[in-house]
């Protein structure tokens, strides 16, 4: 310690030799235009290392500098400046604006930043000025349709719905193929809990800032483990430093329905019941017309509110946002009240080496669900009877006035109004980040994240005193309880290294670290049953899954040129035993700068021209269940019980486990071009992809008399998805007045499983996809060489009018008889090509927006009219009538033969094109160089389908129409103040 | 600031690594309360074997941990339709003279017209049914040898009973196998000694499957308790040598060998244990085996094996809460059933009913007829054909079960009792095997009759007639309770031409069917998930 001190004070003595040989350089740093100082703007001195950067004055001070060195001045967005040292005394330097480099987006990629235009990955960033407008309610809505390669379907019209995302397609048959959410670095929780909705809905999208897409291996390696589906980081927005700025953001919708199932109408079914029933049959018909559909249906309306603070006082800059939303589905009883809240702390401390971030979005969602089974008892409801009975009570079928009719359907508004189900749910997800940049060496950083995200919730329910008259069986006074409640910590640590050697001219950026994530979730159930005055309480075991990893990442830019990036990731899971707990995820990827290169350096009307390419392996393991290696014995509750001599006893099941199980893997390949010409007035993106995924882990048949039960979760196989993205975004005019933009993306995707082991050759492979109409019966197949989920079934014979022949097949073997061996494979639910257009115009205080969006190559199977389209669904019993579909006017199908279900009939096309979103707003006169001002916009959302498919909705993810809650049209008018 | 830097440095990297180890170790994860226990900690608790014995024996009854359903045994099938005895009951009933069934439940009504093929849900079901209930009796064996319990340091007296418990898991291992020779013939033999980690069973045929089950029941019988000092629902020695009398009655179907004079000396000590044909003076002893209370109001002294139901504990959609909603519609009234309402499926034929010949006085036929025809003009409409009244949810008193809502019942199902025992000697006396004497066998049947009200048999005789009269006797006597398909078979008039019933082969006047009916074909998907298994011929 002692010579430390003594080379120190020999250092102090010299220093003022070192103040006569060079010079302090000091001065503030100003924008040309407002004349408000920048902070954060970088000082160099070419040639050396000395640098600086400027404080929250925009002032700086650089020691060192001699006589003639040429100091430069740089800052993102602005053309830098370059200015020789003649010793001046203070200096006053004013950065102009630079255009193009506005467009230097600044994109998260995990543990990191980069600019987009230095990123080697497949990476799409859509910000505030992307994102679609309208009555968006989460973060899946605002980028639906604007990013190729990726698809999202919403899971119908309810407000919060969830949605099914899928990048590339998804990699797996049975595991998650949800991408990995990250929000403010940190992963969150798949799925949501008990009593909630949609979990993105549980961040209020006003709160957003950006949305990053991380499509291919070398992207979201670093992310490792539940990465192999793509990453979508989304990042809310920071505080800005100055005085106080409040932000307001409001609208009231309006929704309406836009489509109903083509049921029969009631002199339609008379007709059919009349000429095809039997007397005990028309006997039951009644005397009404009852549209059962708009009975259940109504136009909604709704409220989003949201109120946003921020400001900052020298290092600390903070934003709040408070949010209220108050929204009703088109289906009667259906509400979502949500309140969310939104922190964001930054602070600079210790000259700027310390940074900590403090961030948390927390939320408080009060649901109704109302009884979504009534929408498919809509459907089959008999139209010729009244909603209610002349004394007030609703119509049911009953056998007589004491004994209710156990097969008949209920009475649609009796479902909803006598029903209730109600849930409410808690989400806070938060985490605190310092970064600290060492003083001895302020090109070392260590950062240190830890986050938490718990969700706690409860649905429950009961059911009305006076359902089905309080008759024995009915159910009524029936009340059921469910929480569940979902704990999960992250820490991350990490230390990263961003030097550039000027000797070599290359830029390094290396980061190394370790993760921890642990996820526990509890639950209990109980259903009180009024009748016999008991309560049963549900079987459930809290569960913790634990996830650690360490990883590291090195990137290495050339001469701003050649870039490199270079990713290892290994990942524990405590799914697996030991010998198949750790795997290994690593990534290369290459890209050419070639703008910057010699020859096209000059030539300005490329902005951007850069080849990428990459390959890495990335890891998947979660497949729902915490425990699916070990074995355990699994209690049964209290109504499942077995009377041994005088007692009663709990029996104990030995569950099936694999502890052969292991990480399924999915290598990436992907090859891109980014370009930018005219000054950025065209860009735009192409990439190619390839993706294969091996040790699929699948649930799915044991060999018979081996396994604990007939199904378990083993590594089956292989999928291989290829694809090639397309982006262009083009401003043909940009005036001062007038700016028109308009974009679009285009994606081709194809699956195929090559391999799958547990399926012996020449069988037809594993059957998957359940519909109504046949428990237990499936309409979907995968196979070695086709596509996942492929359509499997009968081919329909056709008369020689083109109708189809009732209950007639086709022999394809012709083998004389028509069995399970005569199916085959028919067309998917995924598409070949799905694509979306956008397009936007400014005119001085008025702006106009479109967003279309479309697929072409997927199929639905029709299960309403599969199920509800034919003449002995109706005539099905003498106690009561069902409704069918009108469907059954054209085919005039009555045969019971259970093949019907599973005719290529019912398979149809359902390309599609929507015009999702148009909008029109307005800006109040808005004063020059200032911030505050007031918006006006009226937008539709849904507003237009185009398409050949004769169900509600061609949209359904999975491809199996039956029961979809109708997507609405919603009209908005919203109001935007900042002051 | 440096040198605490340093400092600071030095102790975090310490930290981490000390970190480390211990973080690391929290990737062991295994539930540590709740309903699921890791393996190895459940036999830790001395209860524990007898709630896994428990399990072997709910297989019968119900179809999940969860009552009514909820986390089913099987997936992929309707958790109803998974149940054992449901799942077995529509193979037995609904493919003969006894039963058809109304629902439309995608290819039900296959059974009664036998045209089933190789991908119908129920059979298939139900060979998984009868898959998992094998593979856990196995378990349950691997988990209680004399090692292992060593090794866990059970006492003495653990030791002895659970010696017991091996036996009855054999038993009901046996019995699952039994049951799987006389539907479906071969499938996979399959022990506590084969592998435990994945593999592809080998096919055993159904002489190789009739072998074993031989062998078994003649090792275990003295391994059971005594006849009736067992508790109630666990099989006892009357239960083993019941079912290998069983396989013997039936053996020339089986392995085309006459095995009768070998099953006589099994339902002689039957016979001859406390078992007793419950009966009482109003008649109605009969009729009282079938309800709620046959638990306790003189059934269980009849029941040799019985699977047990409960409307609060023991709840699922199979069992006798299906036999006993199935069966009431039309105009019945389900509360006279202590049901909350009726499924309309279940109802026989006439050719049934006509084996009681006009006016009845034998209790034994409970026919409903107020509103149903007797002949069948659309076997879709409850009301065509008469219902029966078999399985109630009262008791001897008209007093509902335990489920006020009307929903699961309490009626215990009958595996094996002592009448079919009754009938089973009379059939050998009438194919002349030795040691069975035609008087005992005309004493036993008028044991039954007048228990139920019938008139008596002066005699009984070794010919045509003497089976006739035995097969309708058995009918009459066992319908609805899973024997006719095997009866049928083993007197050669099931497939056959030679016996017509109303529908048979879809024909409503009846017509013959293709004698490879005989047997069910194994499940497609069990032949797609291991090829080694072979179909059986036909299909």
């Amino acid at each position: 310690m002692k010579t430390i001190y003594k080379k120190l004070s020999f250092l102090l003595l010299l220093l003022p030799f070192c103040v006569l040989a060079q010079n302090t350089f000091s001065g503030k740093v100003l924008d040309k235009v407002s004349g408000q100082p920048i902070p954060g703007v970088n000082i160099n001195v070419q040639g050396s290392t000395t640098g600086a950067s400027t404080d929250f004055d925009g002032k700086f001070q650089l020691s060192n500098v001699k006589k003639g060195d040429m100091v430069v001045f740089s800052f993102v967005g602005y053309k830098s400046q370059t200015v020789e040292f003649n010793a001046q005394q203070s200096i006053t330097i004013s950065l102009e604006e630079d255009a193009s480099q506005l467009k230097e987006v600044v994109i998260q990629v995990g543990y990191g930043t980069v600019k987009k235009k230095d990123a080697t990955g497949a990476v799409t960033t859509l910000t505030t000025k992307d994102f679609n407008k309208g009555p968006v309610s989460s973060a899946d809505q605002m980028i639906q349709g604007k990013v190729a390669g990726l698809q999202i379907i919403n899971g119908g019209g309810s407000p919060g719905q969830g949605a099914v995302i899928r990048i590339r397609s998804g990699s797996s048959l049975s595991a998650n193929n949800d991408p990995l959410f990250v929000v403010d670095g940190l992963p969150v929780a798949a799925g949501g809990v008990q009593g909630g909705k949609n979990p993105l809905s549980t961040i209020n999208q006003n709160d957003i800032e950006s949305i990053t897409v991380l499509k291919d291996a070398s992207a979201t390696a670093i992310y490792g483990s539940r990465a192999s589906n793509g990453v979508i980081i989304i990042t809310t927005k920071k505080g800005k430093a100055g005085d106080l700025k409040v932000t307001y953001n409001g609208n009231i919708q309006v929704s309406d329905i836009v489509d109903q199932v083509d049921t029969l109408t009631p002199s339609q079914f008379r007709d059919i019941v009349n000429t095809r029933g039997n007397a005990t049959q028309q006997g039951l018909m009644g005397q009404a017309n009852t549209d059962w559909q708009d009975e259940i249906f109504r136009t909604a309306i709704g409220t989003d509110n949201n109120i946003s603070l921020t400001g900052g006082q020298d290092n600390l800059v903070y934003r709040a946002s408070v949010g209220y939303a108050n929204l009703n589905g088109i289906l009667k009883r259906d509400n979502m009240e949500r309140s969310t809240i939104n922190i964001n702390l930054v602070g600079n401390f210790l000259d700027k080496h310390l940074k900590i971030e403090l961030n948390n979005n927390s939320s408080l969602i009060n649901s109704n669900y109302s009884n979504t089974g009534a929408i498919g008892s809509a459907i089959r409801f008999d139209p010729t009877q009244a909603v209610r009975n002349p004394d007030g009570t609703f119509f049911q079928w009953y056998n007589s006035p004491t004994e209710i009719n156990q097969l008949a359907g209920r009475n649609p508004v009796s479902l909803i109004e006598q029903f209730n189900n109600l849930g409410t749910s808690f989400r806070s997800i938060g985490n605190i980040q310092t970064e600290y940049k060492m003083h001895f060496l302020p090109e070392l950083k260590a950062v240190a994240n830890f986050g938490y995200d718990e969700m706690s919730g409860t649905g429950k329910g009961n059911t009305a005193a006076d359902y089905l008259n309080g008759l024995p069986g009915s159910g009524y006074n029936n009340t059921y309880s469910n929480t569940e409640s979902r704990n999960n910590k992250l820490m991350d640590l990490y230390l990263n290294y961003n030097k550039k050697v000027e000797s070599m001219n290359t830029q390094f950026d290396v980061t190394g670290g370790y993760s921890y994530q642990d996820f526990k979730d509890s639950r209990t159930s109980s259903n009180y049953t009024f009748e016999n005055n008991t309560t049963t309480e549900g079987l459930f075991t809290p569960t913790r899954v634990n996830l650690q990893s360490f990883f590291a990442r090195a990137n290495v830019t050339i001469a701003d040129k050649y870039l490199l990036t270079l990713s290892y990731r290994r990942d524990g899971t405590s799914r697996f035993t030991e010998e198949n707990r750790w795997g290994n995820f690593p990534a290369v990827a290459l890209a050419w700068k070639l703008n910057e290169e010699g020859f096209l350096k000059d030539v300005t009307s490329i902005s951007t021209l850069k080849l990428r390419g990459g390959w890495g392996i990335t890891g998947q393991q979660d497949i729902g269940v915490s425990y699916p290696s070990i074995p355990l014995y699994l209690a049964s509750n209290s109504t499942a019980q077995y009377q041994l001599g005088n007692t009663f006893y709990t029996t104990y099941r030995p569950q099936p486990y694999n502890s052969n199980l292991k990480w399924e893997e999915t290598s990436t390949v992907n090859a891109g071009i980014d370009f930018g010409f005219l000054n950025n007035r065209i860009t735009g993106s192409a990439d190619v992809y390839r993706r294969i995924t091996s040790d699929l882990l699948l649930y799915t048949q044991n060999p018979s008399f081996f396994g604990f039960s007939n199904y378990d979760n083993y590594n089956v196989g292989t999928i291989d998805n290829k694809g090639i993205e397309l982006a262009l975004d083009l401003v043909p005019v940009k005036t001062d007045n007038l700016e028109w933009r308009i974009g679009g993306n285009i994606t081709f995707q194809n699956s195929e499983i090559t391999k799958l082991t547990t399926v012996l050759d020449d069988t037809p492979g594993i059957n998957v996809g359940g519909y109504a109409g046949g428990t237990g019966n499936t309409i979907q197949n995968h196979q070695v060489g086709y596509a996942p989920n492929s359509f499997y079934v009968y081919e329909q014979a056709y008369g020689a009018d083109a109708k189809p022949i009732d209950g007639v097949y086709i022999d394809r073997n012709k083998d004389g008889v028509i069995n399970e061996q005569d199916k085959y494979r028919f067309h998917k639910a995924a598409a070949d090509v799905f694509y979306g257009l956008n397009t936007s115009l400014v005119y001085k205080n008025w702006d106009m927006s479109m967003v279309w969006r479309g697929s072409w190559g997927n199929f639905n199977y029709n299960n309403v009219d599969s199920n509800a389209g034919n003449y002995q669904e109706i005539l099905l019993r003498n106690t009561d009538l069902i409704n069918g579909v009108a469907n059954v006017l054209e085919t005039n199908f009555s045969s019971q033969d259970a093949k019907r279900y599973e005719s290529d009939y019912y398979i149809q096309d359902a390309s599609f094109i929507k015009l999702d979103n148009i909008g029109v707003g307005y800006t109040f006169n808005q004063k020059p160089n200032s911030t505050s001002l007031v918006k006006l916009t009226l937008s539709a959302q849904n507003v237009l389908v185009i398409t050949d498919y004769t169900g509600i909705d061609p949209e359904i993810s999975g491809g199996i129409d039956n029961n979809l809650y109708p997507r609405p049209i919603i009209y908005t008018l919203g109001l935007n103040v900042n002051f | 600031m440096k040198k605490i830097q340093i400092k600071l440095l030095g102790i975090s990297l310490l930290l981490l690594v000390m970190l480390f180890p211990s973080c690391t170790n929290d990737l062991n994860q295994s539930p540590d309360n709740g309903n699921s226990i890791p393996g190895d900690e459940f036999f830790a608790d001395p209860a524990s074997y007898k709630q896994n014995l428990a399990k072997l024996y709910a297989g019968l009854a119900i179809s999940g941990q969860t009552g009514p359903s909820g986390t089913p045994d099987i997936s992929g099938i309707d958790e109803g339709e998974s149940q054992y005895v449901r799942g077995f009951w529509l193979m037995q009933e609904l493919t003969t003279d006894e039963a058809v069934m109304a629902w439309n439940d995608g290819t039900i009504k296959d059974f009664h017209s036998q045209s089933w093929t190789s991908l119908d849900r129920f059979i298939t079901a139900t060979f998984a049914r009868f898959s998992f209930q094998i593979v856990n009796c196995n378990e349950f064996l691997r988990q209680t040898t004399d090692e292992k319990l060593t090794a866990r340091g059970v006492d003495a007296t653990l030791k002895t009973e659970i010696a017991t418990y091996r036996a009855e898991a054999r038993f009901l291992r046996a019995l699952t196998y039994w049951h799987l020779i006389d539907t479906f013939g071969g499938g996979s033999l399959v022990t506590e000694d084969s592998p435990a980690t994945f593999n592809y069973p080998d096919y055993a045929t159904r002489a190789e499957l009739y072998k074993f089950v031989d062998e078994e029941l003649t090792a275990i019988a003295p391994l059971m308790k005594a006849p009736k000092t067992n508790e109630a629902y666990r099989a006892d020695q009357a239960a083993a040598w019941m079912l290998q009398a069983k396989l013997y009655m039936n053996s020339q179907v089986y392995i085309n060998t006459d095995k009768y004079a070998a099953a006589v000396p099994l339902l002689v000590k039957i016979v001859g244990t406390g078992y007793a044909i419950h009966t009482n003076t109003a008649k109605t002893g009969y009729n009282e085996l079938f309800l709620a209370d046959n638990d306790k109001n003189g059934a269980q002294n009849e029941f040799i094996f019985a699977v047990a139901f409960d409307g609060l504990h023991t709840q699922g959609y199979g069992g006798t809460t299906f036999l006993a909603h199935a069966a009431v519609g039309g105009s019945m009234n389900a509360a006279s059933f202590g049901l909350n309402g009726g499924w309309a499926g279940i109802r026989t034929t006439s050719a049934f009913v006509d084996k009681f010949g006009a006016n009845p006085v034998d209790k034994r036929g409970q026919f409903y007829t107020a509103g149903q025809t007797k002949e069948i003009k659309d076997i879709g409409s409850f009301t065509d054909g008469y219902a029966i009244q078999k399985f109630k949810n009262v008791d001897k008193n008209g007093v509902q079960g335990s489920d006020k809502s009307g929903n699961f019942v309490d009626a215990d199902f009958p595996i094996f009792r002592l009448a079919d025992a009754y009938l089973m000697y009379a059939e050998c006396a009438a194919r002349n095997a030795a040691g069975a004497s035609l008087t005992t066998a005309a004493g036993y049947i008028n044991a039954l009759r007048t228990r139920a009200n019938a008139a008596t048999i002066g005699s009984l005789t070794a010919d045509a007639a003497g089976l006739n009269l035995i097969l309708d006797e058995r009918a009459k006597e066992l319908h609805w309770e899973g024997h006719r398909r095997t009866d049928l078979i083993r007197f050669g008039k099931f497939s056959d031409g030679s016996y017509l019933w109303p529908w048979k082969g879809g024909v409503a006047g009846g017509t013959q069917t293709q004698s490879f009916r005989n047997l069910f074909p194994i499940p497609a998907n069990a032949l797609a998930s291991n090829n080694k298994l072979q179909q059986n011929p036909g299909y």
